[in-house]
């Protein structure tokens, strides 16, 4: 499992245009607000904590096309079919290593693109509280997405359609603890169902995508 | 006959030809009582029910608006039951209804959100809110679509009908957390939306409230609309069964030749 694991990461370090990635999508995003609703700094206060929310799913999914297509198209995934290791372990080491090569460094960058945007001053824990929670729901997700789309040649249209519906609960949660935390509100509510969330599509999720990879692999 | 045999009588429609078999024989009757009931109860809500002294006669839009919300949610749910038929006991006619009622519950929806803003506009000065119950509206329309869009992907068609139904099965959890999630977040947004009060946009909680005089044709035409889902399934079904028996057909004949 850490070979495994190990071999993802290197592979997405090394192998161009997969790490950085997600972080400058994720910087131009985030530059192309104040270009499209104005550079007032009020209404950017107001509306950095949604955005920086919308900015890192949409990093998130940028990547996801490649999460299990290049090792399908190399034969490697039915390697690992054949493996001794179950395939719901693969497909949680495959999600934990897209969160630890893209969900991570969102959450690492999303303070300094928050001054960007003039993020209230309590709103930056709360902002990186809530992105460190989701985010790994947001990895978990998305692998049973690239394993439902896995066999198809124009999957990454598909791909968005068909994870975005499932994003939905992680982002009305995780925006409100961000939002509410900005504002300086309770958020023990969103907070805790933000946590549930993620522990459950941790704990439940890599079931389906396995069953689903099971069936693109016949 | 005790329940199991009867459930068990149940399985025979699994086979195809028996199901095209009954089908074709159910369907003529069916047609017809779909075309008495819904004409009756649109016709009888149109014409024969006076306008409320409030809404006037947009208080008609109700006959189409709330059926097809009813049956934009059961129609998910029965392509639950199908998908969960389709996994268990890999019933190929259950796959296939499946996918039969998916553009038709999809329509349903789309149906029931453009009646609704039709409705909202002269009542509530808006074409859309983001209301919980319209935005739930909106986000099955969504479940709906890649629902289709992913049968329409895949071309072997076991793992079409094995793919979708783990979509269905992961995407109804997803759907409900959705739902929920989306009433909390409105009311964090807007402090109470008072001026809209929700029940009345599906009509869960405006049937009791209705009166009589509506209700009546109401109940004809949700039947109406229900007998008018059940019709076109086992239609599309019967279409799905016939078109992949062409297909085996033509691949045989592509064998032999």
């Amino acid at each position: 499992m850490i070979a495994l694991l190990k071999r993802d990461l290197v592979l997405a370090l090394r192998a161009g245009g997969g790490f950085g990635l997600g972080l400058a999508f994720f910087l131009i995003v985030t530059v192309l607000v104040p270009f499209s609703v104005g550079p007032q700094s009020a209404l950017l206060a107001s509306i950095a904590p949604g955005v920086l929310w919308l900015g890192a799913l949409l990093a998130c999914l940028l990547s996801l096309d490649r999460l299990l297509a290049l090792d399908w198209e190399d034969g490697t995934l039915d390697l690992l079919a054949t493996a001794p290791l179950p395939l719901e372990s693969v497909v949680t080491i495959k999600a934990l290593a897209h969160w630890l090569t893209t969900g991570l460094p969102l959450v690492l960058a999303a303070p300094v693109l928050g001054v960007l945007l003039n993020l209230p001053g309590p709103g930056f824990l709360w902002l990186v509280v809530s992105l460190a929670l989701g985010t790994p729901a947001l990895s978990v997700i998305g692998t049973f997405g690239a394993a439902l789309t896995v066999g198809l040649k124009r999957g990454g249209l598909l791909l968005s359609l068909l994870v975005l519906p499932l994003y939905m609960p992680t982002l009305i949660y995780g925006a409100e603890v961000a939002r509410r935390g900005a504002e300086g509100m309770t958020l023990a509510t969103p907070l805790m169902m933000l946590a549930g969330i993620s522990a459950a599509v941790i704990a439940l999720l890599p079931f389906a995508s396995a069953a689903v990879l099971r069936v693109n692999l016949r | 006959m005790t329940i199991s045999t009867r459930l068990n009588a149940l399985w025979e429609y699994a086979n195809p030809r028996k199901f095209l078999a009954t089908t074709e024989r159910v369907l003529p009757v069916l047609w017809l009582l779909t075309a008495v009931t819904l004409i009756g109860g649109l016709v009888w809500g149109f014409f024969f029910t006076p306008d409320d002294f409030r809404q006037g006669s947009t208080v008609k839009i109700i006959y189409v608006h709330v059926p097809s919300a009813f049956l934009a949610t059961s129609a998910w749910f029965m392509m639950l039951v199908t998908s969960l038929v389709w996994l268990i006991r890999r019933h190929h006619v259950s796959a296939l209804a499946s996918r039969a009622a998916a553009p038709i519950g999809a329509v349903m929806t789309m149906i029931a959100l453009i009646t609704g803003a039709i409705w909202g506009q002269p009542m509530w000065g808006t074409w859309w809110e983001w209301d919980p119950r319209l935005t739930s509206f909106l986000v099955l329309f969504l479940f709906y679509l890649g629902y289709i869009a992913l049968w329409e992907a895949i071309e072997d068609p076991d793992t079409a009908a094995d793919l979708t139904s783990v979509l269905c099965l992961v995407g109804s959890v997803f759907a409900v957390l959705s739902r929920y999630a989306v009433y909390f977040w409105n009311q964090g947004l807007h402090q109470g939306a008072s001026v809209l009060r929700a029940g009345a946009v599906t009509g869960a909680d405006t049937t009791e409230k209705v009166s009589n005089v509506y209700a009546y044709p109401l109940l004809l035409s949700m039947v109406g609309f229900f007998l008018l889902f059940v019709a076109l399934v086992f239609y599309r079904t019967g279409t799905e069964i016939r078109a992949r028996r062409i297909k085996a057909l033509l691949a045989r004949e592509r064998v032999n030749g």
